[in-house]
């Protein structure tokens, strides 16, 4: 838990508004440091640039000063290093289910048998058999994500940059879809850094949470999750994280401190 | 989809009776002609309008489909690569489906004689408009987040061409080829009526002048056959080539 995979050193961000003249700012002198293996939920208020961070960290965006570091290095550009999945499914409606996943497989120019052979078993195990050669229009939501989380995974990056995977699916859905997320982040031996807006999916999901509190973000609230893993739905009512929860909560809404 | 054959099939069959009982009690045939009078003169002139005419107009058409098709797919390419050229060329593109086209196909007769080319000048500029049009709106129809994402996984110019605009461009391009293949019958048609010694159009221009309203007819039934068949044949291309839509 000691290397770094992930690291912003003092970076500032603000977007150029072209027909108002402005800048808005999104990030002040940001620093954090993101470890092997860890899994950061990132929470905050809707436009507070929760996914801005995404796009500096895949390369879409650059700082306007600072630099990020991936894997200990700093990029020329970051395009390609990392695993992103974007808020959206994104998946492409003229591919079929296998085509959409091993996109980033043919991206790095791989053989089409190469690419079978990598990509039948992971649809196996992401539960996706029997609908390879389907479109993804005739997929239910949460299999679609499924179907756009893979192709993140077959990215190749230890990094994986989640924007709200789970916001658009039913509680039911979300909660399997959870488990089942621990489950690969333990199997690829990824790191993973999960957008969310619901604060109780970031104390069962992560081991330490980012909260974007006020703007723009100088210094970014962080708080560790006490509990141990497997974790189940019942250990979010021990006390010491429902008090957690409400200070959460509070810093969300702008009332910074209990 | 025998389902909905039946009531075009019904108000077609409806309007031919029609027009029948319409000619019969007229009775000017060289005027309007019935449409029993017209198939049997279809009969009649079969040699001249299978073996001489019909290739004709279909050597019209098909080049002056292929030479839209290379164009406009061309042009719209290369507008969609460059914003200058986009800003340079579109207005003009645009503009050109002003020119009235029948006007000018004098001045073609003038510069390419009673060659298959005056006619097939005509013909690709009144398709290659649809097709360029169609194929530039659908490769800009590309979506933005897509293109992004395909960056994060370090996709080349190129492969965001291949793999996100031209796929997007193809129902697009499809729409456009439609209408472009009902257009270039027309196109040769018109073509021929300006200057040519053979050829539908021509043969039914020539009828005309004999007042012999069935021949005028029957050329036109084939002009129509011909319009109708590259329609389905574009469409059944379009089913294969997008097969995902048609699970929708
Ligand atoms: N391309 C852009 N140009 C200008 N401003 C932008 C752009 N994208 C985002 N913004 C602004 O930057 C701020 C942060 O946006 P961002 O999308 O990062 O928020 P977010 O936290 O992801 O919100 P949400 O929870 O709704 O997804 C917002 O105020 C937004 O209006
Ligand atoms: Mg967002």
């Amino acid at each position: 838990m000691s290397k770094q995979v992930l690291a912003f050193q003092d970076v500032s961000f603000s977007y150029q508004d072209q027909q108002q003249n402005r800048s808005i700012p999104v990030l002040h002198s940001f620093s954090t440091q993101v470890y092997d293996r860890e899994f950061i939920t990132i929470i905050g208020a809707s436009g507070s640039g929760k996914s801005t961070l995404f796009r500096l960290i895949a390369g879409l965006e650059e700082p306007d000063s600072g630099s990020i570091l991936i894997n200990g290095k700093k990029y020329k550009s970051r395009l390609g290093q990392t695993g992103y999945m974007p808020q959206k499914d994104l998946l492409m409606p003229w591919r079929t289910i296998e085509e959409n996943a091993a996109l980033p497989l043919e991206l790095r120019g791989w053989r089409k048998k190469d690419i079978e052979e990598k990509v039948r078993p992971l649809l196996e195990e992401f539960g996706l058999s029997g609908v390879e050669d389907h479109f993804p229009h005739e997929l239910s939501g949460g299999m679609r994500q499924r179907v756009s989380f893979l192709r993140t995974v077959l990215s190749g990056s230890n990094i994986l940059l989640l924007d709200e995977p789970f916001s658009a699916l039913d509680a039911i859905t979300k909660l399997s879809m959870q488990e089942w997320l621990l489950d690969q982040w333990d199997k690829r031996k990824a790191t993973i850094i999960f957008i969310t807006h619901d604060v109780q999916e970031a104390l069962l999901l992560s081991d330490r949470i980012l909260i974007f509190a006020e703007k723009p973000v100088c210094s970014l609230q962080e708080v560790a999750v006490p509990l141990a893993r497997p974790r189940r739905l019942k250990d979010l009512d021990d006390p010491a994280v429902l008090e957690l929860k409400d200070h959460l909560l509070a810093q969300l809404r702008g009332k910074v401190g209990t | 989809m025998s389902r909905t054959i039946w009531p075009p099939a019904f108000l077609l069959a409806a309007f031919l009776l029609g027009w029948e009982a319409m000619a019969r009690s007229v009775n000017k045939m060289f005027i309007l002609p019935s449409p029993t009078s017209i198939i049997r003169k279809l009969w009649e002139l079969k040699n001249p309008l299978f073996l001489e005419h019909l290739p004709a107009t279909l050597a019209i058409v098909v080049i002056g489909l292929l030479i839209s098709i290379i164009v406009g797919i061309g042009t719209a390419v290369w507008m969609s690569l460059s914003p200058s050229v986009e800003k340079a060329l579109y207005p003009l593109i645009i503009s050109s489906q002003m020119i009235p086209i029948i006007a000018l196909a004098p001045i073609f007769v003038l510069w390419f004689g009673y060659t298959i080319w005056s006619k097939v000048v005509v013909t690709v500029l009144i398709t290659f408009f649809p097709i360029t049009v169609n194929t530039f709106d659908g490769l800009k129809s590309g979506s933005r987040e897509l293109n992004e994402l395909m960056l994060t996984m370090g996709a080349r110019k190129q492969d965001i061409f291949f793999k996100l605009l031209v796929p997007s461009a193809l129902p697009h391009f499809f729409s456009g080829l439609k209408v472009a293949v009902t257009l270039s019958v027309i196109g040769a048609a018109i073509g021929e009526w300006l200057g040519a010694q053979a050829g539908l159009g021509y043969f039914s221009r020539r009828m005309m002048t004999q007042f012999d309203g069935a021949a005028v007819f029957a050329p036109i039934v084939l002009l129509s056959t011909i319009g109708i068949l590259l329609f389905l044949i574009v469409k059944w291309l379009e089913n294969r080539m997008l097969k995902w839509r048609k699970h929708k």
